[in-house]
């Protein structure tokens, strides 16, 4: 018997109670950015779910590695140096091959290379901060980068962002078009957070923070951390399990 | 095995903070010489098919004020409505057109500008032609979630009338927060509005 979806069954919604809601007052910008009709339901078409490809031509060959892609020649940035690392699959644990990750993130003191930040740490001369990469055939990708520092940010009165890079994710559908906040497993500010607050759920939160992984660190070189990421899957109709559970 | 869906939580989503820019359009940031350009800031790559058109605007908060560290991704048909991606089956889409465009607001006045074409009608899920319009989806610090709307077109009357999704819509005096005005010769202007009198409608779709 086949296995045959329906045709066009679309993308299944996501499960708002599970991302953080648009509106969470502890964090104070959130409070006049937040919609505050309800979104408005409907199913996904064409446009939906399709979106932009991405090929390796399109990247150039340094752009995985931030701890040298801005670097002057023979210098890289300061810091621990670690590489990131996992597994890009929707919701039903497929693979999403050629996946673009753009990934941002401060420098070792926290601080980041960009027009609107103050923060008195220093830059690092050799540190731009952004880099980007494909998933493989099986969904997985690395880069290299140094460890961010936490940084002071203006909401409360003293509130530290825990180190984080930040994630932006296309997957095949602009549907399922995401950006997140990696975080880094035993750090203490974790839960402090107003940003990371936001997520109801600890689970969710839990699946945010990168665990150390000690098989791809390398020797002498670069601790590993461990990401993986979930996107938006294809909504699965009744007839498709049932006949799976043939 | 019976595989039930969901196997997996979606990974929750996080703000895309202050400094968006470094990773999504470093350049406008300055940041020169990491990428050659930033992604999605051209549209278009020869001589398209159909009418080349500009759509700027603002994004405004609850109090009024313009966004100016907020970044824009746009998603659309070309001009004979197909997307170019692997995905589109109904045909072979403008390969001068990519469809897909990222614009940061700019940083002094907040005004965000798109180089695109007028896009095609596409068909809804049931066949029926939508009006011509665009995927908008919305980042910025504040916006814990991107969020998702559409931009129609003031000049598709008609279109607009049937299409399947402005028809769904219950509160139909929200329906022209949707729909860009024109300013002038192919020229359009959206301004969106995240929160309070004429909040836009925002999808999940
Ligand atoms: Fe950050």
């Amino acid at each position: 018997m086949k296995n045959t979806p329906e045709p066009n069954a679309g993308y299944a919604a996501r499960d708002r109670a599970w991302h953080p809601p648009a509106l969470h007052p502890p964090y104070k910008t959130s409070v006049l950015r937040s919609p505050s009709a309800p979104l408005l339901s409907l199913p996904t078409s064409l446009g939906e779910e399709t979106g932009p490809v991405f090929g390796q031509a399109m990247l150039g060959d340094m752009d995985h590695d931030l701890v040298h892609n801005y670097a002057e020649p023979g210098e890289s940035a300061i810091g621990p140096r670690i590489i990131v690392h996992g597994r890009v699959t929707d919701e039903a644990g497929r693979p999403v091959p050629n996946a673009l990750l753009e990934v941002w993130q401060a420098n070792a003191g926290g601080r980041y290379r960009h027009k609107k930040e103050g923060y008195l740490a220093p830059l690092d001369p050799n540190f731009g901060g952004c880099g980007r990469v494909l998933t493989d055939e099986q969904g997985f990708y690395e880069f290299r980068t140094i460890q961010p520092g936490a940084y002071p940010w203006p909401n409360g009165g003293n509130d530290w962002r825990p180190a984080h890079i930040h994630f932006s994710i296309f997957g095949d559908a602009f549907a399922q078009r995401l950006i997140t906040q990696m975080y880094f497993e035993g750090d203490p500010l974790i839960p402090l957070c107003p940003i990371v607050g936001a997520i109801p759920h600890k689970d969710a939160v839990q699946s945010l923070i990168a665990e150390l992984d000690m098989t791809r660190t390398v020797p002498m070189d670069a601790r590993a951390w461990r990401f993986d990421i979930v996107l938006r899957g294809k909504r699965q109709t009744l007839f498709e399990n049932r006949l799976e559970g043939l | 095995m019976t595989r039930r869906y969901p196997m997996l939580k979606e990974t929750p989503s996080q703000t895309a903070g202050p400094y968006v820019h470094i990773g999504m359009n470093p350049n406008v940031t300055g940041i020169h010489g990491v990428y050659e350009a930033d992604l999605g800031a051209a549209m278009k790559t020869g001589a398209v098919h159909g009418e080349e058109i500009t759509i700027t605007g603002t994004v405004t908060d609850g109090m009024g004020s313009i966004l100016k560290d907020v970044v824009l991704e746009i998603w659309q048909a070309d001009a004979d409505g197909l997307f170019n991606t692997p995905g589109e089956t109904r045909g072979a889409a403008d390969p001068e057109f990519s469809g897909w465009g990222r614009a940061a607001a700019d940083l002094q006045t907040g005004e965000y500008r798109f180089d695109t074409v007028k896009p095609g009608r596409v068909p809804w899920r049931d066949g029926r032609l939508q009006a011509p319009h665009i995927s908008v989806w919305i980042v910025a610090r504040g916006i814990n979630i991107g969020l998702h709307t559409r931009l129609y077109f003031d000049d598709e009357g008609e279109a607009n009338a049937e299409d399947p999704v402005l028809m769904r819509i219950e509160h139909q005096h929200r329906v022209p927060t949707l729909i860009a005005q024109k300013t002038g010769d192919g020229a359009y202007r959206f301004d969106i509005r995240l929160q309070g009198e004429n909040e836009t409608i925002f999808f999940d779709m």
